[in-house]
């Protein structure tokens, strides 16, 4: 007998939240504890008072697993509403990136010329290095980041995605 | 200690009275604990005051299971202390344990003073932390002046919608530092539990329960959660259409055991009438039940055909395993008047249903809780029923330990009204039983309670005779001793060419000596003709009770189904097995 792997699907869920003590570990065990991936997670007080906080989270799993994550979210005392901002229809999706390359001369050329194409912005410079501040969807990170293992990357920083409904409403 | 200003209006008081305050205030009589350093402050408190009993048990984790029972019995919430570090954690199996059955529980556990958290400090332990994912809300209190309006959300948490055990982690110097506080304050409510069930979802489930064929109830313990008066609308409800009534271990008793419409329980170790029913109905009404692996038997062969409708309170218990056609989050017993209300209103008459209950009729002509007798050993099937002729009258509130035993007492022992059968179905906790009915006397001190038990389980919390002898509570405990762990040992015999891996018990103790040097009434009996009078003997005495009931050794407990079969694959009896079993089955629990 082997273990059978089953077919996921990613989804980005975002949960209103209460801003205080054990709700980000609450939240975090709860997916560990049931088995359930976190592809990755952002958080961030979002509201005047500081009572509010909003997380975004982007999971995998099978159909009516997003669904059980989803009722397992809700269950939670400090957690007030969760979308499934993939489900819910148009959106955008948004992560931040730092970027650090070393190099000389053509390879460093090469990179600024990337950057630009990418409208990534140079944050920092020495005479051997830069590092890029990039923002944009998951997919052009990867690429923006792949390219910059060709010539001299050195490491990356990414915050994680964070998304909102598109139109009017709040989600 | 406070550096707040004296505000002569409201008077100050240290946490340790705060928390008793609220703990009177939310109706709190007793609470089931054990001292310790952390803990000291509130139990001075405690000391001081007359309005709330405490009930010293031997060991926390029977303070957590007593307090389970007493809950599970009274409807009212169990209240455990505890101190911090082994205190705590001791008692997480019962907070387990009540998380997975849905137990309204309160925890006060004690926790080193704020100034020492993080440091390693004597009998710290992070107790948020362990017991996060294992209870249905908890906190870590940091100033006393937040412990009321903690308490009283613990409490709301604790009791609406599903409920479930909370943890309230109370740091020593909180329960020594006063603060101005009107415990009257109203704290903002941000828990909210599924009340009336949507009417567009009644209607159409009351249309086709009036126009089925072959409709079932399968209910569970959400029943029992909601009150009595959800198995009174269950009944009611049974009885209008005519449809027949299966239950889980954990919602015996909401529908009568002598009632017409019942089939018994379903399940692994359910009757043959009832999973046949299920898999057999076109409309399943599951109402306040989880579709558990122990009564799905195989997910992909689990009642094929039906048309199925869901009413939970917990919105993640809708296809969680089993994808239902029409889910309602609602209080299961207010849904149900609901559709009484519904099938009063359109003038619905009840289908004869003779073709469904014909063939009910043939499912229960297999007679599957049937035994082999046996005039010169007590079998325990036997020894169960026997209890149940001796103490139906007596409205006994029974519970058990996990095991064969159990399952026994859930085939043989039949239940006519709920709160009277206490069991540990979703954690299967061993050394729950004797605990649990400890909390279930206290809450009930005429009612007569008995933990029918298995030799090996009864040991894993016998240090609580010593709790029933120190408040006298007459508790029975009805050991059905077959010096094996039985359930081990079936599977081992099912699974495993009968190697039995270590599920022989050894080295037990003479509970008849047990029980006197316990200052209890220690009976054995042996001989299945004695066994009517060693039961009244041990009915008869005015205290607690150790019944060594000697029993076959070899006996099994069936029907079953094996893990990884059909509703439809049932094991009726042991010349069926085996012997062994393939991977896939092997690896399910």
């Amino acid at each position: 007998m082997h273990i059978k792997e089953e077919l996921a699907e990613r989804h980005v869920l975002t949960l209103t939240v209460d801003n205080e003590a054990g709700t980000l570990a609450r939240i975090a065990g709860m997916f560990t504890s049931r088995g359930y991936n976190i592809d990755s997670l952002t958080v961030a007080d979002i509201s005047e008072d500081h009572t509010t906080s909003r997380i975004t989270i982007v999971t995998k799993g099978p159909p009516p697993v997003i669904d059980q994550i989803i009722a397992q979210c809700e269950r939670l005392v400090p957690v007030h509403k969760v979308t499934d901002l993939t489900e819910a229809g148009p959106h955008v999706e948004r992560e931040l990136a730092l970027v650090k390359v070393q190099g000389s001369g053509d390879q460093r050329v090469e990179a600024m010329r990337l950057a630009d194409i990418y409208r990534a912005r140079v944050i920092d410079a020495t005479v051997s290095s830069f590092i890029f501040e990039i923002t944009g969807g998951p997919d052009k990170i990867d690429t923006f980041v792949t390219l910059m293992r060709e010539v001299g990357l050195v490491e990356v920083g990414r915050t994680g995605i964070v998304g909102l409904m598109r139109g009017s409403e709040a989600s | 200690m406070n550096i707040i200003e004296q505000d002569n209006k409201v008077p100050e008081k240290s946490g340790a009275e705060i928390l008793i305050d609220c703990l009177v205030e939310q109706g709190v009589d007793t609470v089931f604990g054990y001292p310790g350093g952390a803990v000291l402050p509130i139990y001075d408190a405690l000391f001081q005051q007359k309005k709330i009993k405490h009930v010293l048990v031997r060991h926390e984790a029977g303070a957590a299971h007593a307090a389970e029972g007493y809950a599970r019995s009274t409807g009212k919430p169990g209240v455990v202390l505890v101190t911090s570090g082994p205190g705590a954690t001791n008692a997480v199996t019962g907070i387990a344990d009540a998380f997975l059955d849905s137990i309204p529980m309160i925890v006060l556990t004690g926790q080193v003073a704020t100034t020492l958290i993080g440091t390693d400090a004597f009998q710290e332990a992070d107790t948020v932390g362990i017991t996060r994912h294992c209870s249905k809300h908890n906190y870590l209190v940091k100033d006393p002046a937040d412990l009321a309006a903690t308490v009283r959300e613990a409490f709301m948490i604790a009791t609406k919608g599903r409920p479930g055990p909370v943890v309230i982690d109370i740091p020593k110097n909180v329960q020594v530092a006063t603060a101005r506080t009107d415990i009257k304050s109203n704290v903002p409510n941000r828990f909210h539990a599924a009340g009336e069930a949507d009417y567009v979802a009644i209607n159409k489930a009351v249309d086709l329960l009036a126009n089925a064929k072959a409709p079932i109830f399968y209910t569970g313990g959400g029943i029992i959660n909601s009150g009595p008066h959800a198995s009174a609308a269950l009944r009611e409800l049974a009885e209008l259409c005519g449809a027949p009534v299966t239950s889980t271990l954990m919602g015996l008793g909401a529908y009568p055991a002598s009632g017409d419409a019942w089939l018994g329980m379903l399940g692994m170790h359910g009757t043959y009438e009832a999973n046949m029913a299920m898999n057999q109905c076109d409309v399943m009404f599951c109402l306040g039940a989880r579709f558990d692996d122990r009564v799905t038997g195989r997910l992909d062969a689990f009642s094929p055909d039906s048309y199925k409708i869901h009413i939970d309170i917990d919105r993640s218990s809708i296809n969680k395993t089993i994808r239902v056609d029409l889910p309602i989050i609602a209080d299961v017993g207010t849904a149900i008047r609901q559709m009484i209300d519904v099938w009063k209103g359109r003038k619905y008459k009840p289908q004869p249903l003779t073709e469904w209950w014909a063939r009910i009729k043939g499912w229960r002509a297999v007679e599957c809780l049937n035994y082999p007798a046996s005039t010169d050993e007590i079998m325990p099937q036997f020894a169960i029923e026997r209890l149940f002729a001796a103490t139906k009258d007596k409205a006994p509130i029974i519970t058990t330990e996990v095991g064969q035993h159990q399952m026994w007492a859930a085939q043989h022992f039949h239940f006519d009204a709920p709160n009277k059968w206490l069991t540990s179905g979703g954690l299967g906790t061993m050394g729950y039983g004797l605990p649990a009915a400890i909390g279930a006397q206290m809450g009930h001190p005429d009612a007569l309670v008995i933990d029918i038990a298995g030799e090996a389980s009864i040991q894993m919390n016998i240090q609580e005779m010593g709790t029933a002898t120190q408040y006298r509570l007459p508790v029975k405990v009805f050991i059905l001793n077959n010096e094996w762990m039985g359930m081990v040992r079936q599977w081992q015999e099912l699974t495993y060419e009968s190697r039995y891996s270590e599920s022989y018990s050894d080295s037990l103790p003479d509970f008849v000596a047990l029980a006197e040097a316990y200052g209890w009434k220690g009976i054995r009996c042996e001989k299945p003709e004695e066994l009517d009078a060693a039961i009244a003997e041990m009915l008869a005495y005015d205290g607690p009770v150790m019944f060594d009931c000697r029993v076959s050794k070899k006996a099994n407990c069936f029907p079953m189904i094996p893990s990884g079969a059909a509703h439809t694959e049932m094991i009726l009896n042991s010349d069926e097995v085996s012997g062994t079993m393939d991977d896939e089955a092997k690896a399910l629990v």
